[in-house]
Parts: structure tokens; sequence; C-alpha cells
């Protein structure tokens, strides 16, 4: 299968594999786990396993705070593009939480959204959909490149002399 | 007036871009019906009943000459020669085709204007008292707060995928013409002892299927933690307020459900996370959106005593003026009622030539304003008494002209059956019907003061919640039946309507509108104890022995 992982302006192969709650947790390797799972494992899995943390819509990203500067990888899951929650999920993890690790969209990703999540501090994206894909492999832009708040990806410059009106970096991650 | 500057001209182009590229992909299946209909949405395009509308925003419902212009010629070219002012001081086209948006968005664009937002789920288009700058009983003019409301929410990263929609009112007036404790946050500008501004905040306010008057949560917030107090509640809302039933979602329940303390507390908690932070408005930014609002240059000596005299020599004019003339703050001024309900009409619809007529009016005698009310009404706010026969004259040439500002046949009706998807039963006739049974002079002037507000479904866009007399159309067997609600406000002292007995058909409803409407001539204290007072004197007895007898 092609990668899913879209990340730094192109789709890249995959260190992380997501496990469920059935499937027993391997001796080595990386895995994103549920973050109830996450929380029993974290203190006792062995050195050889990496454990990254998926939190869906309604969980509380503050759980992780305790456990947030050995994290390398958060997921949060878009299960319906229209549930809008992972985005304030996002911005309290990079607020509130300082994460500066790999935030990752996981689910119903649609290019539409990518812009959207991007500026909630979300750098990578796991695409299923196929025409996202297309869409991003052929390096079609579908933002609005003027924004009217302040947000959490680096590199936005200021606009004129409004307290928020932002640009985009100068070049696109 | 705000005015664009090269930044928001590009942003609102870059828009237009988007969508076109959007309606391309949607058109070529790259986005199914339901990936699209949240985009097309927050773009102001609805599909209905026999076409798609296209909700055009008018910020806070401001907007010059050269824009009412613009709005015509979309009317004229790209719809059936009209449009709908909506109760969210926006407009709406019912005619357009999906192939020619973008083109119409292009044209607007030229003159300032767009549909961001004014659909979907996220915070929709600010709006605020119709009289702000003008009225005279007004502390601040509330516009300054709502266009910085306005540019922050504008494509909002976070906020664009709340549960519901989200609306926000602002007024700068004691009485409230914004209806602020019937939206989702309500916003009523003031100033302390020491000249400070703040705002009394309320929240989950709203009506449809499930009336609340809001919560307030903070009496006076001061005015630099703005933005980041209204994040803070949006960030709560967005966390917690329910998904799982679309009835369910708008931010009332959520109050309603974990119970204003609670909520109050996890909205102060992250506010006082982020008041320090960047969000934090500058009294420079305020100062500079301020001057766009800077009042036109009034004329000490405007007032002539020539409105007197014009008014006594014709009644028709006394009239005009005694109903649709607002108290204005500067002397020898007023602002004028454009009613947008000509007797037997449908409410809130104008003409190509009649919008064309106002912008006229309003280049040549209102310094370039016009403003939407959001009872569905138009409004010239700053203009010479002395003017106000010429503009009278005006009107009357473009059928603009009825002495009705606040009476029984300024009805406020959503577009019910005749257009909406949603709809369970028909609106703008019942509006049509009532209005021609008390269309003559006399009669409206003899009740006085009284709202009127009907809605064709559950989902209550025509208000009819805080109408003094309210009507929600409802369908039972296949037919149509008006359920009829009294003692409904939605000003500083808001109530809900009460329900007072079982329905009226079709047929019958307006006969049971002139009963309460009698029965009210009947027991007032005098002719000034106008509908709702006399209501909230007496009570539902005597309404409900009129309507149903005696049980």
């Amino acid at each position: 299968m092609a990668a899913q992982l879209y990340k730094d302006g192109g789709f890249v192969a995959d260190d992380w594999r997501h496990l469920g709650d059935d499937e027993p947790l391997p001796e080595a390797g990386a895995v994103i786990l549920p973050l109830a799972r996450f929380l029993e494992n974290v203190a006792t899995a062995p050195a050889s396993l990496k454990l990254a943390v998926l939190l869906r819509a309604a969980d509380d990203p503050d759980a992780l705070a305790p456990h947030l500067s050995r994290l390398e990888l958060i997921a949060v899951d878009f299960a319906k593009f229209s549930d809008g929650r992972g985005y304030s999920t996002a911005r309290l993890l990079c607020r509130r939480h300082g994460f500066d690790g790999e935030l990752r969209a996981v689910g119903d990703v649609l290019l539409d959204q990518i812009p959207l999540m991007r500026r909630c501090g979300f750098t990578a994206f796991e695409i299923v959909h196929a025409p996202t894909r297309r869409a991003l492999e052929a390096g079609h832009n579908v933002e609005v490149p003027l924004y009217l708040q302040p947000a959490e990806r680096a590199g936005e410059r200021p606009a004129g002399a409004r307290a928020w009106a932002r640009r985009p970096a100068a070049s696109p991650v | 007036m705000y005015r664009y500057d090269e930044f928001d001209t590009d942003f609102v182009s870059a828009r237009v871009e988007q969508f076109t590229d959007q309606v391309r992909r949607r058109l070529a299946g790259d986005l199914d019906e339901e990936q699209f209909k949240p985009l097309r949405l927050m773009n102001g395009v609805y599909l209905q009943l026999h076409a798609y509308m296209l909700r055009v925003a008018i910020p806070y419902g401001t907007l010059n000459g050269a824009q009412m212009r613009k709005l015509a010629y979309v009317a004229r070219t790209y719809d059936r020669g009209y449009g709908h002012f909506t109760t969210r001081q926006n407009i709406q086209f019912n005619w357009p085709r999906l192939k020619d948006i973008p083109a119409i968005l292009e044209e607007l664009a030229t003159v300032e204007m767009h549909a961001i937002q004014t659909s979907g789920n996220c915070i929709r288009n600010v709006t605020a008292d119709h009289f702000s700058g003008a009225a005279a009983d007004e502390i601040l003019d509330p516009r300054p707060y709502a266009e910085i409301l306005r540019q922050w929410s504008s494509l909002h990263p976070e906020f664009s995928f709340l549960p519901r929609k989200f609306k926000i009112a602002v007024t700068g007036a004691p009485h409230d013409r914004a209806a602020v404790q019937v939206h989702d946050i309500g916003l009523q500008a003031k100033r302390d002892a020491d000249g400070n501004v703040g705002f009394t905040v309320f929240v989950g306010g709203g009506l449809g299927r499930t009336p609340m008057i809001a919560r307030k949560v903070r009496d006076f917030l001061p005015e630099e933690d703005l933005l980041a107090y209204c994040e803070a509640i949006l960030r709560v809302y967005n966390r917690y307020g329910r998904r799982d039933n679309k009835y369910k979602a708008r931010i009332k329940i959520l109050v309603h459900e974990t119970g204003v303390d609670t909520l109050k507390a996890d909205i102060e908690r992250e506010f006082e996370e982020i008041r320090h932070g960047v969000l934090r408005l500058p009294q420079d930014e305020i100062d500079r959106i301020t001057d766009y609002f800077a009042p036109p240059p009034f004329d000490a000596g405007a007032d002539d005593g020539s409105l007197d005299r014009a008014t006594a020599a014709d009644p028709a004019l006394a009239a005009f003026v005694e109903r649709n003339l607002h108290a204005h703050k500067a002397p020898g001024y007023a602002s004028v009622t454009i009613s947008l309900k000509p007797i037997g009409k449908a409410p809130g619809d104008a003409t190509a030539d009649q919008m064309d007529a106002v912008a006229a009016l309003a280049e040549r005698f209102g310094h370039d304003e016009i403003r939407v009310s959001h009872e569905q009404n138009l409004v010239l706010p700053h203009v010479r008494k002395a003017d106000v026969p010429a503009i009278f004259e005006g009107l009357k040439a473009a059928g603009l002209a009825e002495a009705n500002a606040g009476l029984v046949t300024d009805i406020i009706a959503c577009p019910g059956m005749d257009f909406c998807a949603l709809a369970t039963a028909r609106s703008i006739p019942v509006a049509q019907r009532i209005s021609e049974r008390f269309g003559t002079p006399e009669r409206q002037r003899d009740i006085g003061d009284l709202k009127i507000k009907i809605s064709g479904c559950i989902n209550a866009c025509g208000h009819h919640h805080v109408g003094h007399i309210g009507i929600l159309g409802v369908e039972k067997k296949g037919e149509e039946y008006y359920q009829i609600t009294l003692g409904g406000s939605g000003d500083e002292n808001s109530s809900i309507g009460e329900i007072i007995g079982r329905g009226f058909s079709y047929d019958d409803v307006v006969d049971a509108v002139e009963t309460l409407v009698d029965t009210y001539i009947g027991l007032r204290e005098t002719p000034q104890e106008d509908f709702l007072a006399a209501y909230r004197r007496v009570g539902d007895a005597p309404f409900k022995e009129a309507l149903y007898g005696t049980a």
C-alpha cells in the first residue's frame, strides 16, 4: 500500500502503526494506542517499544499532561470531518501544554479542512480519501492565505498593522 | 462605515477563488454532497425547495448606496428582480443558479461584500442595533466591536465545525433593539463610572425548537477582553456542546444541561489562561476601527422647524413621521424606517427598483448610509428632519412609504413553505392576510405598538417566540395548523411567549388574531397601554376566553 502519511509537503513512510484495543502489545517497534490503553501501558512498556497516543474527539488532552515531554507523536482522530472537537484538542495541546512533537490528524481528513488543521497546530495527516490524496500530490492549494486570527502554526507573518492579521510563512510547511 | 483595506480585499478575493474551486471539485465528483454541503453553507449557499438560495452578508446591517445598487444589480441580473431582507440583517436571493454563484460573488466583492459565514455550523454574521451610531438613547456605537468580532470570526480555523450555528449580537443602548438575549452570545456595551467601555455578556439564548432567554455570565467585561472571552466561550462550546442530536446542539442546551454556574466556571478557567495573550485588544486597534464609524458631520443648524409645518399641512406625512421616525442623538436629525411591509405584500422583500430608490435617497439625504433591521425593514440612520418630506415623496414613488413601523402590519415572517425545504406551513400568505385585515391607517394606529411574528415550522426563523403575538405553523394530518403564543418579547425585558391553546386552521387563524386584538382594545386601560403591557397586566385568561369560550 502506498504511504498515507502526508508531512512536510509530501507522502512519506510511516514508522508508526495504529494498534487497536484487541491486538497484543509487541515487544518492540512504534505503536499508537488509544488513550486508555496508552495510560495503562506507558509506565510499563519495554524500552524497545515506543508509544504514541490517539485522542478521540471526546478525550481530554489534559490527561496527557504528565507524559507530554516524552511523547514524540500525538494523533487526533476525526471520526467524521464535520466533528470539530479535534481542532480545539490540537490548540490546547500546543498552547496550554506546549506540545511540540508531531501532531497528526487521522480519520476523515479532507482537502478543505487541512489548512484549518495546520493553523490549529497539526503537522502531519493520514490521508485515505483518494481525491484528497490526488490533490495533495498535485500540489493543489485550496487555502485562503490570509488569516484574521493568531494561530499555532510557526512562521506566520504579521500582515500590516492589524493585531491579528497574518500571512503564511514565506515557504509553506 | 468600515472600508476594506488591501488585506480585506485580498481576503475576499481569495475566498471567492476558493469557493469557485470547491464548486469545480464538487462538479468533478471529488467532493460528494455531504462533504460539499458545509463548504457551500459556509459561503451562504443553501439548497432550497425549488432552487439554490444565496444569502449575502450585510455585517451588522450596515451598507452604503453603491452596495445597495449592487444588490439591485444581482437581483435583476441573476434572480427574479427582487431580494429578501432577513431577520439577521442579511439579504437572500431565492432563485440564483449554482453555476452563476461564483460570478455573483465576484460582483459582490467589487463593492466589499461577500457571503462568508451566512450559514453553516460556524460563527454567523454579527448583528447590531439598526440605529447604531444614531439613536438618542445610545451610550456608544457597538459597530466597531461588531466589526472586530466579524474579523476575528472570519474563517476561524478552530471554530468552523462547531456543533451548530453560532450567533452573536451587540447593542450599545439601554433599550435593546438587537435582541441580544436570544442570541448564543449577546453583548450589551456600556460605560462604567470612569467612562471605561465594557460589556454585559449573555450566553445561551436562542429560539428554535427550545426557546431560551440567555443567562448573564458577566456584568462588565472590559473591552480589551472581548475577543479572549468570546474565544473561551467558543472553545468550551466546541468541546462540550452536544453533537448527537442537531436539535440539542446549540449552546443554549449546553447551558441548560450543564448549569450556568458550572459552564461559567469552565469559561472563566479557559479565559484566565488566554486573557493576557495575543487576543487582548490593543487600544490603538480599537481606536483605528472606531475611526471608521465616526459620525458624519452633522449640521448644527439643521433644526429649522420646517418638518412641523409640513406635517401640519399633510396628514399622510404626519402619520409617517409619527411611526417611522426614530429619535436621533443630533438635534434636527432623525432616523427613518423604510417599511418593507407594504399592506398585503411579503415581509422583507424589495424589488431591484426599490433598492435603487433607497440607494438614491441615502446618497442624496442620508450621508450614504443604509441599515437593515432585524425586523426586516430598511433604515436611513442620519437624515435632517427638514429633508423628511422629500424623502417621504421619494419613498411614495417607490411604493415604500407605509407608515407602519412597529404596528400590527409590521410583521416578521420566515419564508415558509413557499420557499423553504424545512417549513411545514405557509407563513408569508398568513402575514399578507393579517396585513390586509388590519391594513387601514386608522385601525393600525388605534391598535398601537404590536409585534406579530410568524414561523412556518418549529425552527422558528420568524421569531414567533418573541412576538407579542406569535404564530407557529405546523402540519397536522396533512393540514396546516397555526399555534398562537402571547406575551413574547425580544428586548431588554425579553420573554418567551406562552401557548394560548389549541391551534387554528389556515382559514381561521386571521380571525383568531383579530379576536385577540379586539380583546386587547376592550381591556386596555388607556390607548397608551400597548398590547404587551396589557397582556402582562391581565394575563392570558381574557384572551383565552375570547378565543375558546369559558371552559
